[in-house]
Formats: C-alpha cells, structure tokens, sequence
C-alpha cells in the first residue's frame, strides 16, 4: 500500500453547501464571546466542511513506519440547523462513530473544519474550546458501560459542574441535580442510588440527564436506543423530542435503525465507507431515494407488515463492506453496486444535486453522490 | 421469502420413523425456575407452543419474557443447577425429551435439534479454525475421519454461500466479517440436517444489508430442507417478514398467539398491541410515538393477576386479582380463529373494539 500523500486526500467537495460565515475574533475572549451568540431557528449552528480522519497502521517495533491508513471518514461536509434533528445512518465501519468523536473534538480530525457559530472548534483550545465543549454534548450508546457503577446518579449527573462550575453554584447543585431527574422523568428521590439499581431505559436516562446539564445546545446522540427493549425505546425516544421542544436543542442522531432515524429526524444523511452517499430532508431519503445504496439499505429494513412481504422489492446486496484502509476506487460503493460502470471505477461521483434533476422541483431533487442516480420508491409496498 | 403451503405442513417421514405423525415439536406446561440468593426467579411459568416441519414459529418478547430459556430448555443446554424444570413436558415427534437419559439427549442435540445463537462471534472457539469446528459435527457424530470431515465442512461452506470456501476452511473465526461468522453458525446448525433449528436472535447483531443477507439464506434452507424453525427474537419486522405463526410472551408465559397476518392485523392482547403501536414506521412519517408506560416486571416479585396489569390503560380490578388463562379467540359471532388465543380478560374487546 502507497503512502499517505497529498493526492490520496479526497477531493469531493460539496457544491451545494453553503459558505461558512467564519467569525471574526482576536483574542480568546472575543472567541469566548461569539460562543455565546444567539442562533436563530433555522440557522446553521454547525457546519461540517471536508472532514477527514485517518487511523494510521503502521509497523514495526522499534522504528514504526506507517504502511497505510483506516479512512475512517473520508471528507464529509454537511450543516446541522438550530432545532432540527440531522440523523445520520450507515452500516458499522462507515464512519458514523467516528464523526460523532470529531464533533466532539475528542479525535483530532486529520483534516477539515467544524464550525460551531461561525468558528473552527478543530483549532480552538484553551477557554474557548471548553466553551464549545459545555456547548456540545453526547449521549452514548451503552447505558451499562457509560455510567461508572462506583458514583452515586447524583455525581454522575453533576460531574460536569465540577468542569464548568459557571453553570451551578456550589451550593446549588443538589437542586439543579434533582430538577435534572425531574425534567427526564426519574423521581428525584433516587439521587442517591448506584446505576446498578436501574433499567436500561432508566440508565439511558441519566444519561440523557448528564447530557442536558450544561445547558447545551447541540446534543449528538450516538445509538441512542438501540441498546433498549422495544417497549422502551418509545419512551426513550418520546423523551429525547420533547426535550429538544422544551430546552430547543439540535440534535445529530445517530443509528443504524431506519425507522427510528426517520420518526426523530428532520433531515438525513447516508453514509457510506466514510463518505456521505446521500443527503435530504427524511421525505427526500425515504420515499424519493436517488442512491442505490439508500435504496438498498431502505429494502432491506423488515416492515413490520407481513401483508408487504409479497409485494415488496427487496435488493439484496451481495458481500460486505470494503475495508476502509483499501477503499474502492472512484465510487466506494461500486463493489456492491448493481449499476456500476467503468465510470464508477475511475471517477469518485460528487455529493451534489444529479444533474437530471437540478431544474426539477421534485423531492428526488437532492445531493445524491452517484454518476447514474435514479429515483426509486423502495419503502411502499405494491 | 418463505411462503409455506399450508397443505404440506404434515412431517415428511423419516426413514425408519414410522410412528412419528403430529407435531414436531410440542412444549406442554413448560416451567423452568432459577434458583438465585435473592430468591427463586419463576422465568418459564407453563408455556405451550408446538411446530410442525417447514414452519417457522416466532416467539416475540423482550429481554426478561422467557424465550431464550424456554429455547434453552428444549436444546436441554440449561445450567441445572441453578435451573430446574419442576414441570412440563418437551415433546420431539410425540416423545418427552425430558424424560431422556443424558446420552440420548445428547445424540438429539445438533443431529436433530440444532441452534443457531446470536453472537456468532463468542459461540464459536477462537482457537480452532472454523473448518475443524464444522468438522466436528461429523466426527462426534457420524465417525468420519478427519479429512472425511474436512471436506464435509467444505462442501458446508459452499451450501451457505461463504466465498472461497476451499481457501478459507482452515481460516479462524477472527478472520471472518460478522455476516460471515453467522452463515458459519448457520452451516454448523445444518450440518446434519436437522428436523428442528432453534435461531436465537440470529440477526441482532447484524447490519441490516447483512441481516437481509442471513434471513434469506435461512428460509432458503428451510425450505430446502423441510426444517421446523423457532425464532427467537425481539424484532417485530423480522417477525412480519419470515413467521407463520407467533407466540408473545411476557414474563414467562405466553400472552397471545396467533398466525402471522392475523397478529399485525387485529392484536388480541394490549401488550401486543402497543409494542405494535410503540415502533416507527418506515413507509410513514409518524406523530408521537405510543410508548407502553413502565417497565418489563422484576421476576423475583411478578405482579398478581395479569403480570401485565401496571403497564396496561385498560387494567381493571379483575386483572389486579385474578391471572387470565390463554383462551381461544373467536370472532363477534362465535366463529373460531384458528391457532389464535390471547391471555387477557378483555381480549373481546381488544380484538374487536
């Protein structure tokens, strides 16, 4: 395997998204104070351009040379709004995980920006960086290993003020501790118990709960139901909405189920070996998907409606998912594609609105990353 | 897909079996107790359900209900103690397993009845290649020699659709993607082709694409081999996508069964009817999600009366009392509905209100 050059860099640049409207800030204070800055509804909030993250392999012992690199994710660009939800699905391997750590800032991205508000958080540091980070928070995907069974819920939750203390006065904290079970419906009483003592739904939310303390917000969610019973998910779920309505939070949802990305989200994207295959409004991705991955990943989602079994179409892929250190090259997914062409081979198709549909004003018109992209209904039975 | 005629369902004989007409598989009153510090946990407390050949029965419960012990139980891979069966009866083509001695379980075991787990990443040993393990099946079984057994295992890996099967058999399960590992596990299951396979959760820990991949592979082979299939699992979409018929447990017993189409179509017990109601749908932009209030009860202290009664709108005070038996379910009329039943005081009127 070559090593890493400049060429290997991707080149797909996202036409279509909009120019960032960088802050204009000196000092650390200034930084701080952009931070706090006001978003309008339907405003960007965070704006993702050209990210790249590579896991370097290498080997040897003494002198390490580096063979190659996991392209993680592989320049993604996308723009989360102020109190929307951006679900972003994919397979495992693809990269979702990893974009959730960069937003994060706990992974150094190789390559790209993230702005939040207008400013690189990729090369904040210091105070502002931990402005950022009160700003953004995470909920995790395995309620049993995300709490540590040696704290009290009471510490858990009010940990983050120990970082920020800003946020909760001393004296105040037991309150704000026990307005913060109150508020993901746990009865305040239990503040004193261990995570041992609760359900996997009620884990989930304390997390949610740790979450919400700093008052941020951009809260990304990486899996968050999926390890929960069916039963509780719904509640879980339920939940995660009405908060974002009370406390008016962006959201980036995080999952491999289908369903569950379309019910919570607002827009969503598609990803694929660390790049972005497609990306829409959930009416755009479910009902009028244009990339044959979409469509493949849609009609393998069992309905839970036996009467469709008969009538739908189902894609069935064949083989799995590249290595990531080896990607294909031009489309990542021509592998598996039943359309690819010499084209797809050569030629690394761009996440841009398909030429063909660019003067229509039909849903199917949105940034689909395919040379031959079709619109194709998968989901509706008949 | 699997679509199965209804008029096949009678077992294929098997050579020499001459007296084995009926069900496959029959469990009748199955309690299975674990006993713990805190106190005896009644996880299986008299479940019924039987297959025939080339029937798949899903059964549907979340973690807690019994179905991977009721699964456990009829493998007979339970750890006894702490487990105990104080009751019931495993019936494999009219014969009680339980009765067995332990030699003659164990001949049943993978050559008769075989199970396909879901972590196929943890069930298979990562110190043997999968070739040996495959392989073992004939040796402990059939006596083959090794090589015999080798290219049994090849001859296996092909069957389930592992490309290269040749170059990969002395590979180790580390080596191979998720999806593969499970077709692994699948072919370890049909090895000697089995008149039952019990898959619990095959697909969980799948990726959709893959998942769609396994299913397939299953009821491709089902059908091909005329197998008895119990699926265990959690997942209403795959349910609607592969079963024939359905039991739904909670807390250790069975709350409804009915035939596929009827269950989705018109539920006959409230649990049933918003776990349906509680999942989003693909093909629709839903409002609120319906959520069932509360939790899956603790087995240490099951609620009296209908164990679903604290997270059920409808509870009254008969349900708080007295524990509703699984009874027919008919139509407005009387009419019966075949192989449908519910556990629910008001299954009138949750059928058809």
């Amino acid at each position: 395997m070559a090593e890493l050059t400049k060429a290997d860099e991707p080149t797909d640049a996202t036409p279509n998204v909009s120019e960032v409207d960088v802050a204009d800030v000196h000092s650390e204070e200034e930084a701080v104070a952009a931070l706090d800055a006001h978003v309008d509804r339907g405003e960007p909030i965070l704006q993702v351009r050209n990210l790249v993250k590579h896991f370097p392999l290498t080997q040897g012992i003494v002198i390490k040379r580096q063979i190659g690199a996991v392209k993680a994710v592989d320049g993604i660009s996308f723009d989360l709004y102020q109190g929307e939800t951006l679900g972003i699905v994919g397979e495992s391997g693809c990269g979702k995980s990893t974009v959730a750590k960069l937003l994060m800032n706990l992974e150094q991205a190789t390559a790209g920006e993230i702005f939040y508000k207008g400013q690189d958080i990729t090369k904040l540091s210091g105070k502002a960086l931990k402005a950022v980070r009160r700003n953004i928070q995470m909920i995790f995907q395995d309620p049993y290993t995300s709490l540590n069974p040696r704290m009290t819920v009471g510490d858990i939750i009010g940990e983050p003020f120990d970082i920020h203390p800003e946020v909760a006065p001393k004296g105040d904290r037991r309150r704000k501790v026990q307005e913060l079970l109150d508020v993901v419906g746990l009865n305040p009483e239990y503040i004193n118990r261990y995570p041992h003592q609760f359900s996997g739904g009620q884990r989930q939310r304390i997390g949610i709960a740790r979450g919400l303390a700093l008052n941020p917000e951009v809260i990304i969610c990486d899996e968050p139901v999926s390890a929960l019973d069916v039963s509780v998910q719904a509640q879980v779920i339920n939940l995660m909405e009405g908060l974002q309505d009370e406390f008016n939070l962006s959201y980036i949802f995080i999952a491999h189920d289908l369903s569950i990305v379309r019910h919570i989200s607002d827009r969503v994207g598609v990803m694929y070996l660390g790049k972005m295959a497609e990306i829409g409004t959930d009416e755009q991705i479910y009902d009028h998907p244009t990339h044959p991955y979409t469509q493949a990943l849609l009609s393998a989602v069992p309905v839970p409606d036996p009467d469709a079994r008969d009538h739908r179409e189902r894609i069935i892929l064949t083989g799995d998912v590249p290595s990531p250190a080896n990607p294909p090259s031009g489309c990542r997914f021509r592998t598996r594609c039943w359309k690819a062409q010499d084209k797809c081979a050569q030629e690394v198709p761009l996440l841009a609105v398909p030429e063909r549909f660019k003067s229509s004003d039909s849903p199917a018109a949105h940034e689909s990353a395919c040379h031959f992209a079709e619109e194709k209904d998968v989901v509706h039975a008949g | 897909m699997t679509i199965i005629d209804p008029t096949d369902a009678v077992p294929a004989p098997r050579p020499g079996d001459a007296e084995k007409t009926g069900p496959l598989l029959e469990v009748r009153d199955l309690h299975v107790e674990f006993k713990t510090r805190e106190g005896v946990v009644r996880a299986v407390n008299g479940v019924n359900y039987s297959v025939n050949s080339g029937e798949t029965l899903a059964v549907l419960g979340e973690s807690g209900s019994g179905k991977s012990v009721t699964a456990q139980a009829i493998m007979g891979i339970l750890d006894m103690p702490p487990a105990s069966i104080p009751k019931g009866e495993i019936r494999f083509y009219g014969q009680d397993m339980l009765k067995m001695s332990a030699e003659e379980r164990r001949k049943l075991r993978g050559a008769r009845i075989a199970m396909i787990f879901q972590d196929a990443l943890s069930s298979l040993n990562p110190v043997l290649s999968v070739g040996f393990q495959l392989g073992e099946m004939f040796r402990v079984h059939q006596g083959l020699s090794r090589k015999e057994a080798k290219a049994k295992a090849i001859e296996l890996m092909d069957r389930v659709k592992i490309p290269a099967a040749a170059a990969r058999v002395n590979d180790y399960p580390h080596q191979f993607s998720g999806g593969m590992r499970q077709r692994i596990m699948i072919a370890m299951a049909l090895a000697l082709e089995p008149d039952l396979i019990i898959a619990d959760e095959p697909t969980t820990a799948l990726d959709v694409t893959v998942q769609a991949q396994v299913m397939d592979l299953l009821a491709e082979l089902q059908r091909e081999y005329r197998m008895g299939l119990i699926l265990i699992t959690h997942d209403l979409g795959v349910v609607a996508d592969v079963a024939d018929k359905i039991a739904v447990m909670y807390a250790g017993r069975i709350v409804e069964t009915a035939p596929v189409h009827e269950l989705y179509k018109r539920p006959a017990h409230p649990y049933t009817r918003g776990l349906l109601d509680s999942i989003p749908r693909l093909d629709q932009k839903g409002r609120e999600l319906y959520a069932i209030k509360g939790l899956p009860p603790n087995l240490l202290k099951v609620p009296s009366g209908c164990a679903f009664n604290p997270r059920c709108e409808k509870a009254q005070d008969i349900c708080r009392t007295e524990r509703p038996l699984l009874v027919p379910v008919t139509e407005r009329d009387g009419t019966e509905l075949p192989g449908r039943a519910s556990a629910c005081h008001f299954w009138k009127e949750t059928i058809h209100g």
